[in-house]
């Protein structure tokens, strides 16, 4: 019974119909696809595909114009703030202050969130323990490799217990070995803690099985689905990419 | 969304902003040597030039120090209100511009938390610079020192409300020569932060009225007549005026609706 109410629960991020142009040209036409809670999904396109574009539109840094963008059934033009408070974000660029500690960057974080100090620092001592690095909360972001200002990133996009974690190509600039730490760590949130990620990336080996994938090309959604859906007749998701890319020309 | 959730981002944004100043002390020396140069070099060679007549808020003779510090004052606000644009736009490169606006308190309300935050910090500045024209021998009534207060954060946030709009302008880092060439420098010296009204006048009528309409005048006569625990209607008028404008611009900049970010480069919409 709880499996088939989950099972028809509101999925925790739904994008419908969702379009957006910058003057004539159209950046994303009529993308739609769902996220339940627990599973990684990714989306997958080249670049130009319109996946910052979809990011920015579900951060609402700028309001779509037609379509809908709910999380947990709050309308993002409508209800932005509840909408908003259930998200967490790891964009592209590095975001964390170098000058600042690690802490410190929790604490602005988790203020910007509206946070009572107390609940910061007591969050951010378990979000430092889960990715190994509470012996270097004092320390000032400068000092932290690129793998480990990644971590804290995603830690730091935790402190306000969001459902659903977006990552904008977070691996970018990483080594084979970081990429491989941060791919792994947040699937172990993903089945430890019920989240929903949205993970943009044009990379198709970070595409796990059992995973979702969305597969984004000039602004359209191709398939969307688990990664053995969208691979069936295909072989690989390469292969299957290749083939819906390639006559996806519609 | 309480005011206590309120009241814990303003405090976020406003320690965060305190402790980059504290990390930067490059940019607090810079900030702070600019006006002593022009106090120590420009105002002691300066002074031999320009007569000044007894005028309000003075009740004797000054020395040109004494008459040009309250213009250096503003001059710290400007430079600070612009460069709060160049770290917005630096922040937006940096993508942390993007962290504050993910937050799910309503826009308009970060930025003016940003604003804020932003004038705490050039009002440090100010009094740091205040107490060491005092050895200089610019020595307001004591009071001044309080009372001018009310004045830094008026004309700081109206100056720091012109930033936020330019920086909505802005698309990269190297334009802010251009913000320093037609704005900074143009603000800063058709206004009576250099020399008073009057003087402009007999040199050029149409300068002086370019003067009078310039916001920055305004904010260094607020600041002045503050100082000398006086009250100016006018300037706190002109300068509220000014801040309203330039604020509500900002906001509608920055609008998740309207904004220049929903457009980037695209002919811009109805509404």
């Amino acid at each position: 019974m709880a499996q088939s109410a989950s099972v028809v629960a509101e999925p925790v991020l739904a994008v419908e119909g969702l379009s957006h142009r910058f003057g004539e040209r159209t950046a994303l036409d009529g993308v739609s696809f769902a996220i339940p809670a627990g599973r990684f999904t990714a989306l997958l396109g080249l670049n130009g595909a319109g996946k910052t574009t979809l990011f920015s539109l579900v951060t609402r840094l700028y309001n779509h114009r037609a379509g809908a963008i709910r999380v947990f059934g709050f309308d993002m033009l409508r209800q932005p703030t509840q909408a908003l408070a259930r998200i967490g974000v790891v964009f592209q660029q590095p975001t964390l202050d170098p000058d600042l500690t690690v802490l410190q960057n929790l604490r602005y974080h988790g203020g910007l969130h509206g946070l009572a100090r107390s609940v910061i620092e007591e969050r951010a001592r378990e979000e430092l323990a889960r990715i190994g690095l509470s012996d270097r909360a004092g320390e000032r972001v400068r000092t932290l490799s690129g793998g480990q200002r990644r971590r804290v990133e995603i830690a730091r996009a935790l402190l306000h217990r969001p459902s659903l974690l977006l990552l904008d190509e977070p691996t970018v600039g990483l080594d084979i070995d970081l990429r491989r730490q941060v791919l792994e760590h947040v699937h172990d949130l993903c089945r430890a803690q019920g989240l929903a990620v949205l993970w943009a990336t044009h990379l198709i080996d970070e595409v796990l099985p059992g995973d979702g994938v969305v597969v984004l090309h000039r602004g359209r959604v191709l398939a969307s689905g688990l990664v053995e859906e969208v691979c069936a007749g295909s072989g690989t998701l390469g292969e299957a990419f290749a083939r819906l890319t390639g006559g996806g020309t519609r | 969304m309480s005011a206590l959730l309120y009241g814990r981002c303003l405090r976020s944004v406003v320690v965060r902003e305190g402790l980059r100043f504290v990390h930067q002390r490059e940019r607090f020396f810079a900030a702070l040597v600019r006006p002593l140069v022009w106090l120590a070099l420009f105002a002691v060679g300066f002074r031999a030039v320009l007569g000044l007549s007894i005028i309000p808020p003075y009740e004797t003779y000054i020395l040109y120090e004494e008459y040009v510090v309250p213009g250096l004052v503003g001059m710290i606000q400007l430079f600070n209100g612009m460069q709060s644009s160049l770290s917005m736009v630096y922040d937006r490169e940096m993508g942390s511009m993007k962290t504050l606006l993910v937050s799910p308190l309503p826009r308009w309300y970060l930025l003016v938390c940003k604003l804020l935050a932003g004038v705490m910090v050039s009002i440090v500045q100010v009094y740091v610079f205040i107490a060491v024209a005092w050895f200089w021998e610019v020595q307001p009534p004591p009071l001044g020192y309080l009372a001018v207060f009310p004045a830094l954060l008026a004309s700081g946030l109206m100056l720091g409300a012109l930033g936020l709009l330019l920086s909505s302008f802005i698309k990269q880092l190297e334009n802010f020569a251009g913000v320093m060439n037609f704005v900074i420098f143009p603000m800063f010296f058709a206004s009576s932060a250099l020399y008073p009204l009057w003087r402009i006048r007999e040199g050029s009528p149409g300068l002086a009225w370019v003067a009078e309409l310039n916001p920055f005048t305004h904010a260094v006569e607020l600041i002045r007549f503050a100082l000398y625990l006086r009250f100016d209607a006018t300037a706190l008028l002109a300068v509220l005026a000014a801040l309203v404008v330039f604020l509500g611009g900002a906001i509608a900049a920055y609008d998740p609706g309207r904004g220049f970010w929903a457009r980037r480069g695209g002919p811009a919409e109805q509404g």
